[in-house]
């Protein structure tokens, strides 16, 4: 068992407070992974520049060294800002390279995400406690993913935890499972795609950022993965303009949705959602299975 | 309302609510405010008693229901009206999966949609379904009436063994041995005692627009030659 919940601003209405309304979505899934828990925020950020999220767990790291080494392979500036354990790098210059240089050369740090708009955190414990100390209630932006986990596939460590983010600002959370991962993480790898964990939900969010790496839209991707994907998932997932939902053929992990003239929301669990602005008067169905739902900010 | 006692879950426990119900004799009457999708509302209900929960709720609302009448103005989540017993459980809004699961008796109604699998493995309760029904719905179902007055999903009725189904709009695809079947004058009685009973949450729908489904019994059975040993020994 997991929590997911996803909201995604249609207008400007709610995207100063995309973040409070988050945490009041996580908080109500808290009974549903207990774990350890994660959260997503995508916002416009600034053109051009890359965001580069990186966990460093019970490690210290030199990170004006690290940024200073990275200026070189990129040849643009680096900056730092450090949250707790997580640090984020902003740059003119290649993300998804500067992503494998520092997963190729600074030990024991975890890279969470890397786009534009995209920042990711995670910890192991409570995940009021989580979002707390991220600060997830201050963030503002267009959209948001956040998980809380019950293990089963993998030991309750921050790097099994959720969002799985491999691609330039395409991330996912999952409840379920999926059974053909590991062959799947071989032919991705052989596709280019790299990989920081032995977690299920990782391989699917590798699958995703390869299809669209490969030029695939979204729909296009979760087409795909329809496919290409076995085992038990709802997916909530977020790319650079937009949201969307996949559940698998047979659909039995739960999911909620409701949407409203500024926002749609899913949730494991419909209290997640009642809490919402206008969620009384919002349209809320069950998403069905294997059927492919998407949000665009460009809609 | 006079007589009436009012929980408001955002102030009061679910356990003081469903306490309350337990303890209530026959006659009793309740309104639930603020459930805000709270889990198990309403549940384990034996007495004859009247309530109604103004809002949406979550999983298992009015589970293991017995006797009394439980309406809710607005949506339910997974496992409404669970193993239902007798009585009536009703929601205004749509339901998410599994509506109805296992009930053995009484009416449930759900005035918008139901999702996945509703009336999985019923035993013998009523369902009218005023909007769509999703896939796999009435999954092994073993007796009772599915009423659906939209369309039905993928897999209706599969692995199905003497419930009835009763569907007005579009079957996307039937399940294993399930197959239509002819609309008999007894399952037309059936049908618009049914649609009556959901008046006051389904729209009226004519009988006549509606296709029966059911078991082909090839599945169920060790041995196909046995079938209409046992149809008649069911008296059917």
């Amino acid at each position: 068992m997991c929590g997911i919940v996803g909201l995604f601003c249609k207008t400007e209405t709610h995207r100063h407070e995309l973040g409070r309304l988050t945490a009041v979505m996580l908080r109500e899934m808290r009974d549903r992974g207990p774990d350890s828990a994660g959260f997503a925020s995508y916002d416009p950020g600034e053109p051009g520049r890359t965001r580069i999220t990186v966990l460093a767990e019970g490690v210290e790291v030199d990170w004006a060294a690290v940024a200073g080494a990275l200026e070189g392979v990129l040849d643009a500036a680096v900056t730092v800002r450090a949250v707790h354990d997580h640090a984020v790098l902003s740059t003119d210059g290649d993300g998804r390279v500067a992503r494998q240089w520092i997963i190729d050369n600074v030990a024991d740090v975890t890279v969470l995400s890397y786009g534009a708009q995209i920042e990711l955190y995670k910890a192991v414990g409570d995940p009021d406690l989580v979002a707390e100390r991220y600060d997830l209630a201050s963030r503002r932006g267009t959209h948001a993913l956040a998980h809380t986990r019950m293990a089963t596939e993998s030991a309750v460590t921050t790097r099994g935890s959720h969002p799985f983010a491999t691609g330039a600002d395409t991330c996912l959370v999952h409840n379920g499972s999926l059974s053909n991962h590991n062959r799947l993480r071989r032919h991705l790898e052989g596709h280019g795609e790299s990989f920081q964990t032995e977690n299920d939900s990782e391989v699917a969010a590798g699958y995703l950022s390869w299809r669209i790496r490969s030029g695939d839209s979204i729909s296009q991707a979760l087409q795909g993965a329809l496919s290409d994907l076995d085992g038990f998932y709802t997916f909530a997932i977020g790319v650079a303009d937009g949201f969307a939902i996949l559940r698998d053929p047979i659909a039995c992990k739960p999911a909620v949705v409701a949407e409203t003239d500024d926002w749609v929301a899913m949730s494991s669990e419909y209290r997640a959602i009642a809490r919402l602005p206008g969620a009384v008067d919002a349209e809320v169905w069950e998403p069905e299975p294997a059927r492919i739902y998407t949000w665009s900010l460009a809609a | 309302m006079s007589g009436v006692r009012t929980f408001d879950l955002a102030e009061a426990t679910r356990r003081d609510l469903n306490g309350a119900l337990h303890a209530a004799g026959a006659g009793g009457r309740f309104e639930v405010l603020n459930p805000r999708g709270a889990h198990a509302v309403a549940c384990g209900i034996t007495a004859d008693i009247d309530v109604v929960v103004r809002g949406s709720v979550g999983y298992y609302c009015a589970g293991m229901h017995q006797r009394g009448r439980v309406l809710v103005e607005g949506n339910a989540s997974t496992g409404l009206a669970e193993n239902i017993m007798s009585g009536t459980v009703r929601i205004t809004g749509n339901a998410t999966m599994s509506a109805a699961a296992t009930g053995c008796g009484g009416l449930v109604v759900v005035g918008g949609n139901a999702g996945a699998r509703c009336g999985i493995s019923m035993k013998g309760v009523d369902i009218v379904v005023g909007g769509d029904a999703g896939h796999m719905s009435a999954f092994m179902a073993q007796a009772g009436n599915l009423v659906v007055c939209g369309d039905a999903a993928a897999d209706l009725g599969d692995s199905i063994y003497e419930a009835r189904i009763f569907v007005r709009g579009d079957v996307e695809s039937l399940g294993a041995d399930c197959v239509e079947k002819e609309m008999r004058p007894e399952h037309v009685d059936t049908l618009a005692r049914l649609l009556a009973a959901a008046a006051s949450t389904v729209e009226g729908a004519d009988p006549a627009e509606f296709r029966r489904y059911g078991s082909a019994r090839r599945l169920y059975n060790f041995n196909i030659d046995d079938v209409d040993a046992l149809a008649r020994a069911a008296g059917r």
